[in-house]
């Protein structure tokens, strides 16, 4: 990014004749930022996001039974594990959300209004995954203590529950919202990358989900070797109470994780200086 | 002023764009025309550093449109594929566009009023019609309030109403002393708004001219004027430099160096009824289309076209 794209004051000296505008990467961010909030889609992946965290965690608890070998919480470990149940589902709406606030200005051909506006384009992909980012991150932590919080009634008393006080509990609640906040950044980065919608929603759950999948193919010993750093796994050791065997730690996690999402934003800032739009 | 050097695109082995070197200059509207398919869009798109010339550069008013400033500010274009997106109002379109400037509040209010888009500024733009579509383009074009204004193919899509609205927009901003670029792949229409002109095909470029050198190398403008009096309006008309042909008897005459506005006028002060006055678009069409003939892509529609006379024949559509 150019120097001459930093935040510069507002005021301009002398009365000129004509007004004198200039693009600087704080107009973009207020611009992106107006765009996000203007279009119904994101408040609706937002809300579906939201809900499905909360509502799949609250529900997961209220049908806990510890004697259960079958329900959905049967192979629950702790309350955390409950109560973070909705991540899978919420990460699918956050990610289609990042999808959407790229590759969709790329269907529509917004790109051009807005490569037009602002003609150096990168400041465009930085401002976005950082409205989406700040959205992402505010909702998905309060879906992830909602969860929480909603849940441990129904937990009380049983053996797996926790309460917010309980060692490594916030870390993973803030960890959860950390990890969805970066899956809708790889979104967009991958809907950057690909330019269109239905390419990058297929590229985000062929990731995000396919991936461990095909891997159950390959021989056994890559699988060990390999699974841990695949980006669904490495994100659920951030927001896991206690690291599973093989997995990663949740600080390790965090950085493959986000060593994922660099690599896409990487492609996808290539990708829109380079080529034509 | 747009200045274009040696300008090329490539798409894999096609040229779309092969050499183009021309100027265009501040205070009148220049037409860019060429048949369908001939490049106008994509030297659009590269003077708007949408898309990157494989060789040669082109400069908006001295720089490089990526490096102004305030590039909206200097260039305000209408681009040919609709740049909105469909579940955005246009209000809030032309704010984000706005906010990127640091453009006022009452500017976005302003160029709506301007583009006559005040009862459907707050509905989403998918809604639009083609024409209310085009409208928004202009207003986000007029945003800036730039110096250089640059429209491919603007009257597409718009309702009479529209293309007379455009025209006179076109003419006002120039007469303001901005650059005006307009592209269309219509003779008519350019010669209706056009002072300058430049002509392309298949990425070349064929003339750099003014419509009235055109017509005149065309063979002259003619009017076809009907009346009752066709003798008595003959006298009134003849003039140095104007000449006037039809059958002894009939009432159809072909006036050449006259508007059809100056005939009229000429008519009402003799007293003359006239029942027809029709600028002849249609050898400036021809003239247009010889030119471009051998450079048309979809050669049969062109012939069609000029064989039935149709003064609107699309070219290439
Ligand atoms: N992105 C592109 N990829 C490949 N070919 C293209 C692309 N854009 C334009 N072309 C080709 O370049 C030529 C010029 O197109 P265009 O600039 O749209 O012409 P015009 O606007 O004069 O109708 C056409 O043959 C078109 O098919
Ligand atoms: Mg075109």
């Amino acid at each position: 990014m150019s120097a001459t794209l930093t935040a510069t004051p507002e005021t301009t000296a002398a009365p000129a004749p004509k007004p004198t505008y200039k693009v600087t990467f704080g107009r973009v961010l207020r611009s992106e930022g107006s765009k996000f909030l203007s279009l119904r889609s994101s408040w609706i992946t937002l809300a579906v996001g939201l809900f499905f965290l909360a509502f799949v965690g609250i529900m997961v608890a209220y049908r806990y039974n510890p004697a259960d070998l079958h329900g959905p919480a049967a192979d629950s470990r702790d309350a955390i594990d409950i109560s973070l149940k909705g991540v899978e589902l919420s990460q699918l709406a956050l990610g289609v959300l990042g999808v959407l606030a790229t590759a969709g200005e790329y269907t529509t051909g917004l790109i051009r209004s807005t490569f037009a506006a602002v003609p150096k384009r990168l400041p465009v992909l930085w401002t976005k995954c950082l409205v989406l980012f700040g959205a992402a991150i505010v909702v998905a932590t309060a879906g992830a203590f909602i969860s929480f919080v909603g849940g441990e009634n129904f937990l009380h008393g049983k053996a797996i529950a926790l309460t917010l006080s309980s060692s490594g509990v916030l870390r993973c609640l803030f960890g959860a919202g950390l990890y969805l906040a970066l899956v809708t950044v790889f979104g967009a980065a991958l809907g950057m990358l690909v330019r269109s919608v239905a390419g990058g929603i297929a590229l985000l759950v062929g990731i995000m989900m396919l991936l461990p999948v095909f891997l159950d193919m390959l021989p056994s010993s890559w699988k060990t070797d390999v699974a841990p750093y695949l980006p669904g796994t490495a994100g659920q050791s951030i927001y896991s109470l206690h690291t599973a065997p093989g997995a990663l730690s949740s600080g390790t996690g965090l950085w493959v994780f986000v060593a994922w999402v660099a690599a896409a934003l990487i492609g996808a800032a290539y990708r829109v200086v380079r080529s034509d739009s | 002023m747009i200045e274009l050097q040696h300008l090329v695109k490539r798409y894999g082995d096609k040229t779309a764009v092969d050499d183009l070197h021309f100027t265009v200059k501040p205070g009148v509207v220049t037409g860019f025309l060429g048949p369908n398919g001939a490049g106008k869009s994509t030297t659009m798109r590269m003077i708007l550093g949408l898309d990157a010339p494989t060789s040669g550069s082109v400069t908006v008013n001295g720089k490089r449109y990526a490096q102004h400033a305030a590039p909206i500010q200097e260039v305000g274009a209408l681009l040919e594929a609709r740049s909105i997106h469909p579940g955005r109002s246009a209000h809030n379109h032309l704010l984000a566009l706005a906010l990127t400037h640091g453009i006022p509040r009452r500017r976005v209010d302003e160029v709506i009023e301007l583009t006559g888009l005040g009862k459907v500024a707050k509905k989403r733009a998918g809604a639009f019609s083609l024409g209310m579509g085009q409208r928004l383009g202009i207003a986000a074009a007029l945003l800036g309030d730039p110096q250089t204004i640059m429209l491919d193919e603007p009257v597409n899509g718009l309702d009479p109403e529209g293309v007379l609205w455009i025209r006179t927009l076109l003419t006002s901003l120039a007469a303001e002393g901005r650059t005006v670029f307009v592209s269309s792949h219509l003779m008519s229409e350019m010669a209706l708004t056009a002072t300058d002109l430049v002509i392309i095909g298949r990425g070349r470029l064929m003339a750099d001219t003014t419509v009235a050198e055109f017509i005149e190398q065309a063979g002259g403008d003619s009017v076809k004027v009907v009346s009752s009096d066709a003798a008595r309006l003959r006298e009134a008309l003849l003039g140095p430099d104007v000449t006037v042909t039809g059958e002894a008897g009939s009432e159809t005459l072909a006036v050449s160096g006259l508007s059809a506005r100056q005939i009229g006028q000429a008519a009402a002060d003799a007293g003359i009824a006239v029942f027809e006055l029709t600028p002849q678009a249609v050898s400036l069409e021809e003239a247009f289309m010889t030119l471009t003939g051998d450079t048309v892509e979809y050669r049969s529609n062109a012939g069609t076209a000029s064989k039935n006379g149709a003064p609107e024949g699309s070219v290439a559509a």
